[in-house]
C-alpha cells in the first residue's frame, strides 16, 4: 500500500500528472536513442548549441500565440533550427570553417536573438518559461505533438538505420556504395530538432537536451552493442521522467530540473558502478585465463 | 567481368589550385592487378579518390567502362573508420552485401551465410558476435577485407592495406588480393612496399603527381625512374605559374 500510495496515487488523482507522466515517458523512447547516436558522432556539444539554436523561431511562436504552446513553439523552433543547421552545414561545407566552430558562431547568435525577442515583448515570467518549461501544464495538443515526434523517431531510426551507421562509423564506405551521406545527416540533424521540439514545453529550451545527452551518456557506460545502447538510453530517459515527476511531487520541487537531475544521479551512479565505469577501473578484476 | 578497358585521360587533381596529380593518362586493363606505388605526398590516394569519384577532376576525364560507382570496392585507409564505433564483427561484414540489401533492405539467411563465408575465408572465424572495438589492427584489417568479399565487386580498389599490419596478415590478405586476380577481377592498390609491388603486382603506376611511368613492373620499378619519382614529389612551389593554355585564361 506504501508503494502504491508512492508511486501510483499521484498519478490516479491527478490529470495533469498523468499527462506529465506521458509526456515524459514519449520523450524518453525517441530522444534516448537520437542522443545515443550524437554521441556516437561526437555530436554532443551539437545537440546543446541546437537546443540554443531554436530558442529566437519558439520565442516567435510563444509570443505569436500568446503563451505556452507547443505547436505554435515547436514550429518556430524547427524553423530556427534548420536555419542553423543548414547554415552552418553550408558554412563548413563552403569554407575552412569546420561544423562545430560554424555551430559555434550560429547558436550563439540565435541564442542572444531568442533572448532578444523574449525580453522586447514578454515578461521574464515568459523568459523563464521558454527556458525551463512547465511539464505540469501540458494539454492534449502537446501531448499528440511529443507522443507523435517519438514515433516519428523511433519508425525513422528503423527504417535508416543502416545507411545511419554505415556514414557514423565509415562515411567513405556509403559514398563508394553510392549511398548519399549527406541526405541522412541532415535527416539525423532533423530527428535532433524535432525531439528538442518535443522536449521545450516539459523541460524549455535550455534543458531539452538533457533528456538527450544524459540517458545516452548512461547507456554508453552499460551497454556495448548499438541495439542495447538505444533500450538503456530509452529506458533511463524514461525512468528519468517518472521518478523525477514522483520527486518533484512529493518534495515540492520544479519538475523539469528534478527530471533532469534524476538522469544526472542515474548517470553518477552509472559512472561508479557501470562496466565500463570508475570503480572497475580502481578494483580490476583478475584477469582470464584466455 | 566488363570487356572494356578503365581509361584515364589526362587526368588532373587539384587542391587550391595546386596539383595533387597531374595530367596522367593510361588504362587499367579488365582483370589487370596493379600497384600504385611512389614516395608521400605523391597523389597516390588522391588519385583513387578521383577514381571512386569523390574529387572533381580539374581536368581530363575518366572512362569507367560503363560501370556504376557501386561495381567498384573501395578500401580507403583505415584512418577515416571509426573503430570504437559498437558494432559487431558480423554487421561490420554484412554491411558489405549492401549491393543486395540496398540501404533498407534486410539481410536474409542467405546473406548471413555469405558473410560467415567471407569471414572464414580470411581466417576469422568465431568472431562474428565480437565487438569490433576489441579487435586488434591485423584482425580489423582481416573484417575489412571480408566485407570486400561480401561486396563481390568486378573491381576492387585498396588505398595502403598493409600499412601497419603485421607480416603474417599481410600474406594471407595479399592471398585473397591473388584470388581476386585469378577470378578476373580488376584490382588497384596503393603499397609502399617496393619488394611486395616486385614480387605480387604484374602492373604498377608510379605516381609523383606525374605518371612516372605506367606499365610493367620491372620496367616501371627502374633505379632511374624511382630517383625521378622523388625529385618530383619534393618541388613545390607557391608561386607556380599556372599550367597550359587552358588554364592562363581563368588565371
Amino acid at each position: 500500500m506504501i508503494l502504491h500510495s508512492l508511486l501510483i496515487e499521484p498519478f490516479a488523482e491527478y490529470g495533469f500528472m498523468r499527462r506529465a507522466l506521458v509526456a515524459s515517458l514519449a520523450l524518453g523512447l525517441g530522444s534516448g536513442p537520437v542522443g545515443v547516436l550524437l554521441m556516437l558522432r561526437r555530436m554532443s556539444l551539437v545537440g546543446d548549441a541546437m537546443s540554443h539554436a531554436v530558442l529566437p523561431g519558439a520565442a516567435v511562436g510563444y509570443l505569436a500565440a500568446g503563451g505556452l504552446s507547443l505547436p505554435a513553439m515547436g514550429l518556430g523552433g524547427m524553423a530556427a533550427g534548420f536555419g542553423v543547421a543548414l547554415l552552418s552545414g553550408l558554412v563548413s561545407r563552403t569554407t575552412e570553417l569546420r561544423e562545430d566552430a560554424s555551430f559555434a558562431t550560429f547558436y550563439l547568435a540565435s541564442l542572444a536573438l531568442g533572448v532578444l525577442i523574449v525580453s522586447l515583448k514578454g515578461s521574464n515570467v515568459d523568459l523563464l518559461h521558454v527556458l525551463f518549461g512547465t511539464i505540469l501544464a501540458i494539454d492534449d495538443d502537446a501531448l499528440y505533438l511529443v507522443g507523435a515526434i517519438a514515433s516519428l523517431t523511433l519508425v525513422t531510426l528503423a527504417v535508416v538505420y543502416r545507411p545511419l551507421v554505415a556514414e557514423c562509423f565509415d562515411p567513405g564506405f556509403l559514398r563508394a556504395v553510392g549511398g548519399r551521406g549527406p541526405l541522412y545527416h541532415f535527416l539525423f540533424l532533423f530527428l535532433v530538432v524535432v525531439n528538442l521540439v518535443a522536449g521545450f514545453q516539459a523541460l524549455g529550451t535550455l534543458m531539452a537536451v538533457g533528456m538527450m545527452m544524459l540517458p545516452a551518456a548512461v547507456a554508453q557506460l552499460w551497454a556495448r552493442s548499438l541495439p542495447a545502447m538505444f533500450l538503456v538510453s530509452a529506458a533511463t530517459g524514461a525512468a528519468s521522467g517518472f521518478v523525477g515527476l514522483i520527486a518533484s511531487f512529493r518534495l515540492g520541487f520544479a519538475s523539469g530540473p528534478t527530471i533532469i537531475l534524476t538522469a544526472a544521479l542515474i548517470y553518477g551512479v552509472s559512472l561508479l558502478l557501470g562496466p565500463a565505469g570508475a570503480l572497475r577501473r580502481l578494483f580490476p578484476r583478475p584477469h582470464l585465463s584466455a | 567481368m566488363s570487356g572494356r578497358a578503365i581509361s584515364f585521360r589526362n587526368v588532373t587533381v587539384a587542391y587550391g589550385r595546386h596539383p595533387a596529380v597531374h595530367h596522367v593518362s593510361g588504362i587499367l586493363e579488365p582483370g589487370s592487378l596493379t600497384a600504385i606505388a611512389g614516395p608521400n605526398g605523391a597523389g597516390k590516394s588522391t588519385f583513387l579518390r578521383a577514381l571512386m569519384g569523390e574529387l572533381p577532376l580539374a581536368e581530363g576525364s575518366i572512362d569507367r567502362a560503363g560501370l556504376s560507382i557501386r561495381d567498384f570496392a573501395y578500401l580507403p585507409q583505415a584512418a577515416d573508420i571509426d573503430r570504437r564505433f559498437p558494432l559487431t564483427v558480423a554487421d561490420t561484414v554484412l554491411l558489405g552485401a549492401w549491393r543486395k540489401t540496398g540501404a533498407f533492405g534486410g539481410a536474409d539467411a542467405a546473406c548471413a551465410r555469405d558473410a560467415r563465408t567471407a569471414l572464414a575465408g580470411v581466417g576469422l572465424s568465431g568472431f562474428e558476435g565480437r565487438p569490433i572495438g576489441s579487435l586488434s589492427a591485423g584482425q580489423f584489417q582481416r573484417v575489412l577485407f571480408a566485407r570486400l568479399l561480401l561486396q563481390d565487386a568486378p573491381v576492387i580498389v585498396l588505398d595502403e592495406p598493409f600499412t601497419a599490419i603485421d607480416g603474417r596478415t599481410t600474406r594471407d590478405l595479399l592471398d585473397i588480393v591473388r584470388r581476386w586476380h585469378g577470378d578476373g577481377r580488376t584490382v588497384v592498390a596503393v603499397l609502399h612496399d617496393f619488394e611486395q609491388v616486385r614480387t605480387h603486382f604484374p602492373r604498377t603506376l608510379l605516381l609523383a603527381r606525374h605518371a612516372v611511368g605506367w606499365g610493367p613492373t620491372d620496367e616501371v620499378l627502374s633505379p632511374g625512374n624511382l630517383l625521378r619519382a622523388r625529385a618530383m614529389a619534393e618541388r613545390w612551389d607557391e608561386e607556380a605559374a599556372p599550367c597550359g593554355p587552358g588554364n592562363r585564361l581563368r588565371a
